[in-house]
């Protein structure tokens, strides 16, 4: 993409979710928007980060995390913190309140920083010392971390202890739930395939052959779970802020961390699509089923927990496997047939073949060789 | 060109790898001069990969050092010594599975990227110009050694010798000034040693070289490389050119069992 056009899909983007904001708070003509659909398509959005979050770590770099709700916890908490204690202080700054307008606009922006760089910075003390670990032991210390964080919070009366942080005030808006989230699928897109992404993608196929590549493998590891757990946070920072929805501690206890893996094992782990998807569906889905309670309270989590059985016996890969919606859909590694004229044999007969100066020619060297 | 007075590449002094109690490497001293071909042989078990893992950094020397381009790299990381310029393939081929074949051979690129993380986020000019520079170096690459036309399959998916070559292309990929192949034509038939041997040599002439191969099929190391040293239980049992090596008598010992 050319400068220019970045620049006009980035206005489109903004202009598109204000508009559409707008119709979430103040409808359009006389439509009004049902709030419980609200609440669940912000709460989709919200997923969106956490599980596209998440699939860097998971999917891409092939490590598997699952304390997710622990760094959605550090930013939530931390973002929340900023504007409760010094939200009115920095609207003020700029001359507006935190009652809507460009005041709340910048105490949104500083909260959500500040979650993210909080949560970055716990994603860089867990992953220093704990992603030299592999598989299930690293598994093991991500959850560790996500308990400690838990029962931290819950000693903390400053914000709300095991009440939750009912202090919160609602400024997290479709705009900033769904701005966040295309950003992030951008973050995670561009770094997918850019070099850092093709390290990542080695480390997770080889880590010996990337080693021996030149790829710093702890590092890029490190940079992917800091990436990942800062946007995590700012997940957290619009969950936290989200009208009626405040942080508490019993909510981002494993069982989220799980559920966040659970969307992207769903979608097809390490595919963006599939993590969009994943999070989209799982967060509908125990909704959808909400009738079934009123015939028999409690059917409705058998459902979904039956559901997910099914679907992962019959297509255990994941909704999307590791494929991208997209213009390349049609092209995708492993479809392409080899040429039977490419097959081992035959090639080893056009090597011997072809004199080594002939390939030499398509390089223009002049060196002779016999 | 190999002679004893070209300035060493590679300098191995007085190594010994030893595991537990068992010593894989002993006392073993390499020497391999700028711009050489250089054979080292042993039967089985003769502890070939393991001086490949001392050299790579895979794992670290239990005495003894080892000098590469005038630097000490014993006990550095991998990813260190790749970017010094050393790299290898891999005896059991190890490329990284479900990534093309176009880009097994970027990600070998890696080293020589010059931008930041938020490049590649933000997308900028640095960013496109060298993700540009390394599709056109890569596809090259896969050009001279005959799979530009498979660069969108799985790796994995390749026929074996297909895989072995697009693993040296790879290494080639980080420009390296040392290339190290681990048994390269294990697994293949004499027609496609052959054309490996033939390979070698034209790599070594055109990107001006220094080739260190390990290898179990002595035809191949006869055939190609000037200079061979034969280790055999982790010792050093002679060093010389191949037809020096083909009549000593421990070497002949060695592979075809006591006389």
């Amino acid at each position: 993409m050319g400068p220019l056009r970045k620049v006009v899909a980035l206005v489109g983007t903004i202009a598109i979710l204000a508009a559409l904001n707008h119709v979430f708070e103040s409808g359009l003509g006389d439509f009004q928007i049902n709030p419980y659909y609200a609440r669940i398509i912000n709460l989709i959005g919200i997923n969106i980060t956490l599980a596209v979050s998440l699939n860097l770590i998971n999917g891409l770099a092939g490590q598997f995390s699952i304390g997710h709700a622990g760094f959605m916890a550090v930013g939530g908490y931390t973002a929340t913190f900023v504007t409760v204690y010094y939200g009115a202080a920095i609207a003020g700054l700029v001359g507006g309140t935190l009652n809507g307008g460009p005041g709340t606009f910048v105490v949104m922006a500083v909260s959500l920083s500040a979650g993210a760089l909080a949560a970055a910075l716990a994603g860089l003390l867990v992953g220093v010392p704990s992603l030299r670990l592999k598989g299930d032991y690293l598994a093991i210390v991500t959850l560790g971390f996500g308990e400690i964080i838990r029962v931290i919070i819950l000693n903390i009366p400053a914000v709300g202890g095991a009440t939750g942080f009912t202090d919160a005030l609602p400024i997290t808006t479709f705009f900033w739930i769904f701005g966040v989230a295309i950003a992030t699928i951008a973050i995670v897109r561009n770094i997918a395939r850019s070099t850092f992404g093709r390290a990542l993608s080695a480390i997770r196929g080889d880590e010996i052959a990337a080693e021996a590549m030149g790829v710093r493998t702890t590092r890029y590891k490190v940079m992917a779970f800091v990436v990942s757990s800062a946007l995590a946070g700012v997940a957290g920072g619009l969950s936290g802020q989200l009208f009626a929805n405040p942080l508490n501690p019993q909510n981002l206890n494993f069982v989220k961390s799980i559920e966040i893996v659970v969307m992207i094992v769903l979608g097809g782990i390490g595919s963006i699509t599939g993590a969009v998807v994943g999070a989209a569906t799982l967060t509908v889905l125990p909704e959808a089923l909400r009738g079934f309670d009123q015939q028999f309270p409690g059917l409705r989590m058998v459902l979904y927990a039956l559901l997910l059985i099914l679907f992962m016996i019959f297509r255990p890969q994941g909704l999307f496997g590791r494929r991208e919606l997209g213009w390349t859909w049609l092209r995708l590694p492993g479809r392409t047939k080899i040429p039977v004229a490419l097959s081992d044999s035959a090639d080893a007969r056009q090597h011997t073949g072809r004199r080594p100066t002939d390939r030499r020619s398509t390089l223009g060297g002049s060196d002779t060789d016999e | 060109m190999s002679s004893g007075e070209a300035p060493l590449l590679l300098d191995v002094r007085k190594v010994d790898k030893q595991f537990g109690g068992l010593a894989a490497v002993k006392d073993l001293s390499l020497q391999v001069p700028h711009g050489a071909l250089f054979g080292l042989i042993g039967p089985n078990g003769a502890g070939k990969t393991t001086v490949f893992n001392l050299l790579t950094g895979v794992y670290r020397p239990t005495d003894g050092e080892i000098h590469f381009d005038g630097r000490r790299v014993d006990g550095r990381r991998p990813y260190d010594i790749a970017t010094l310029g050393m790299t290898r393939t891999f005896q059991n081929i190890r490329l990284f599975p479900d990534m093309t074949v176009l880009e097994n051979v970027m990600t070998a690129r890696h080293l020589r990227s010059r931008q930041w993380l938020a490049d590649a986020i933000i997308g900028t000019p640095r960013h496109a110009r060298e993700e540009r520079a390394t599709r056109a170096r890569a596809r090259e690459l896969l050009g001279i050694f005959g799979l530009d036309a498979l660069r969108d399959e799985v790796a994995t998916n390749l026929p074996y010798g297909s895989q072995r070559r697009l693993e040296i292309a790879r290494a080639l990929a980080t420009e390296p000034k040392l290339l190290l192949l681990d048994e390269p034509a294990a697994g293949m038939n004499p027609q496609e040693s052959l054309a490996l041997m033939d390979l070698i040599r034209w790599i070594r002439t055109e990107f001006a070289m220094t080739i260190l191969l390990v290898e179990h099929n002595m035809k191949v190391v006869m055939g190609i490389c000037e200079r061979i040293q034969v280790i055999d239980h982790g010792e050093t049992i002679a060093v010389g050119a191949p037809a020096e090596i083909q009549r000593h008598p421990a070497v002949i010992e060695a592979y075809l069992g006591g006389s």
